[in-house]
């Protein structure tokens, strides 16, 4: 459903995304890792219309849809989440969700002053949902707190949640285990694993906590220096000498 | 005499508190729903006065206009020419992030105070424009005032009805999460450039028709009005100590301030007049005191912005 082909960003003098080609089956989990700097983010970027590549095209269900931005993306199912949480903050955590959903009728100036009723409508539905997606993500006692008051891993599985708000196709998360305690994490696995099985999304994840890309994903993709090193099930990721040069830094070449 | 005096002062400043309520809530738009950084009240009241007055005034020699529409026309004008001017500037300034926002929205507001200063054929420059219409304006004096503060307090409702029901609504969630976080909400689908243009404009207007209220009562506008002073930087803190995010916050801050700076002048005209120059500017150091203990002891203003604007969820009773 996903394609990427020879993917550039140059930041100034330094090409963080260096040439990377892979794709990724509908319906699957690929799990994106390497050291740090390898230029995981900056590809999720690229994939998410954050950054626009230097080169290289994105197809998404065939589609190019190179240098378009955010927000039309999500529009075509492909949604997002972010390393560092980007919660809003003073909104609740219920309203966090509420203003995922797209095409609400209420976002039009006009219809809130002249079809109120209509508004509010949508409204109970979207709010239904929302409480919904909340108990999915065991999170409803926070329903009506101030998002930024919430915990960093309650601020992930909200992150998670507004993935669930609109018909997504595609889902990007950055380390979505990174601060998460270990039986909140255990938690989120379960959660991917039903959304990817029920709803069919499809997920490309960026990790660092081993264990959680062994169980959740199939393939693996690991990069280092911009460029896809190796892709493969993790067993033979994790045994290729290539993948540890890259995370250990030695070198195994003869000087 | 002396209580006739005093019910004169009363009516005066529940008109100015009433029109400076309106920029308020209009700034409150800009800035506390959307974070836009707005430090040029001045000019878009500065449009909305003038386009009013050019609308309904009598013809004159030497500067266009003089249409002797009806007031009411002359006030959903000025809304009209605020919002179109705020068009453009928005196009062009909203890309820039919050304190560039503010120099670029400072500049254009000199820019229209100094072409109306200097367009005779447009303003009739620094004479201004008089001889207004004002509704209920043949009452005898102390009628006619009562019911001009009757016509802002009314417009002052609608308006603020028309802004609560926004920051209910889904528009104002959207504006209060692009606000608290671009990035994300740009990643939710949401059409930021076009939706800060959408609340710059809204609160443009709001701006413009407490200008032409403005004009109105006082039967003229002169370019002297456009103080950025008292047009721009008295709002802010009426925004902000009131408690921005909050209508109605906006409009207890503009009744708050304005209180206090006008009674702080009556006070310094006591004083003998060597000491009354100078303490004028005390007013202004009062103010800024004033602003400075809001920010040090209740940074989210007298009436903070509410937790999900709607009350069903309290009714409910499951917060926990």
């Amino acid at each position: 459903m996903l394609e990427l082909d020879q993917l550039v960003r140059d930041f100034g003098g330094f090409r963080a995304v260096n040439g990377c080609s892979f794709s990724v089956a509908e319906g699957s989990i690929t799990g994106l890792i390497g050291p740090n700097g390898a230029g995981k983010t900056t590809l999720f970027n690229l994939i998410a219309g954050a950054l626009r590549p230097t080169s290289g095209h994105i197809r998404f269900f065939g589609e190019d849809v190179t240098g378009l931005s955010s927000d039309a993306l999500f529009h075509k199912g492909l949604v997002r989440t972010f390393q560092i949480p980007h919660e809003f903050h003073r909104l609740t955590a219920l309203e966090n969700l509420m203003m995922v959903p797209p095409k609400q009728p209420g976002e039009n100036l006009f219809s809130n002053w002249l079809s109120w009723g209509k508004v509010r409508n949508s409204e109970a539905g979207v709010e239904r949902k929302a409480y919904e997606t909340l108990e999915f993500l065991d999170l409803t006692h926070v329903a009506h707190e101030r998002a930024g008051n919430l915990s960093g891993g309650q601020k992930k599985l909200l992150e998670l949640g507004r993935t669930m708000m609109t018909d997504a196709r595609l889902v990007l998360l950055d380390e979505p285990a990174a601060g998460v305690n270990r039986t909140l994490l255990r938690k989120l696995e379960a959660k991917i694993k039903i959304l990817n099985k029920e709803r069919g999304y499809t997920f490309i994840l960026i990790e660092h906590d081993m264990e959680m890309i062994e169980k959740l994903c199939t393939p693996v993709v690991c990069m280092a220096e911009g460029k896809v090193l190796i892709e493969g099930d993790f067993q033979s990721v994790r045994s290729d000498p290539r993948v540890l040069e890259a995370y250990l830094g030695e070198t195994v070449e003869p000087a | 005499m002396e209580l006739y005096g005093l019910l004169n002062y009363a009516l005066f400043m529940g008109v100015f508190i009433g029109i400076y309520a309106l920029l308020a809530l209009g700034l409150n738009i800009q800035w506390g729903f959307a974070g836009l950084f707005n430090a040029g009240i001045a000019g878009f009241f500065a449009v909305g006065a003038y386009t009013s007055a050019i609308l309904t005034s009598a013809a004159a020699e030497g500067r266009i206009g003089g249409f002797e529409l009806p007031v009411i026309v002359g006030w959903f004008g000025a809304m009209g020419a605020a919002a179109l001017i705020a068009w453009p500037i928005g196009k062009i300034c909203l890309r820039f992030r919050s304190d560039y926002l503010a120099i670029a929205t400072i500049g254009i507001a000199e820019i229209i105070r100094l072409v109306i200063k200097s367009e005779a054929e447009l303003t009739n420059s620094a004479r201004g424009i008089t001889g207004l219409p004002r509704p209920f304006g043949d009452l005898d004096y102390m009628a006619s005032q009562a019911a001009y503060l009757g016509i802002v307090l009314v417009v002052l409702a609608i308006a603020y009805v028309l802004v609560e029901r926004q920051f209910n609504a889904p528009w104002g969630r959207m504006m209060r999460a692009i606000r608290d976080n671009e990035d994300a909400a740009r990643a939710m689908g949401k059409n930021i450039e076009y939706r800060r243009l959408e609340a710059f404009i809204f609160g443009a207007a709001l701006m413009g028709l407490g200008g032409a209220l403005f004009a109105h009562f006082n039967r003229s506008i002169t370019p002297e009005a456009i103080d950025p002073m008292v047009a721009t930087f008295l709002v802010w803190i009426m925004l902000i100590l009131g408690g921005s995010g909050n209508n109605r916050g906006a409009i207890l801050g503009a009744a708050v301030v304005w209180i206090i700076w006008s009674v702080s002048e009556i006070a310094t005209d006591q004083l003998p007049h060597e000491y009354a120059v100078k303490a004028k500017y005390i007013r202004l150091f009062l103010i800024g005191l004033l602003l400075q203990l809001v920010l040090r002891f209740r940074p989210e203003g007298i009436l903070p912005e509410p937790l999900r604007g709607d009350l069903r969820h309290t009714k409910e009773g499951n917060r926990s």
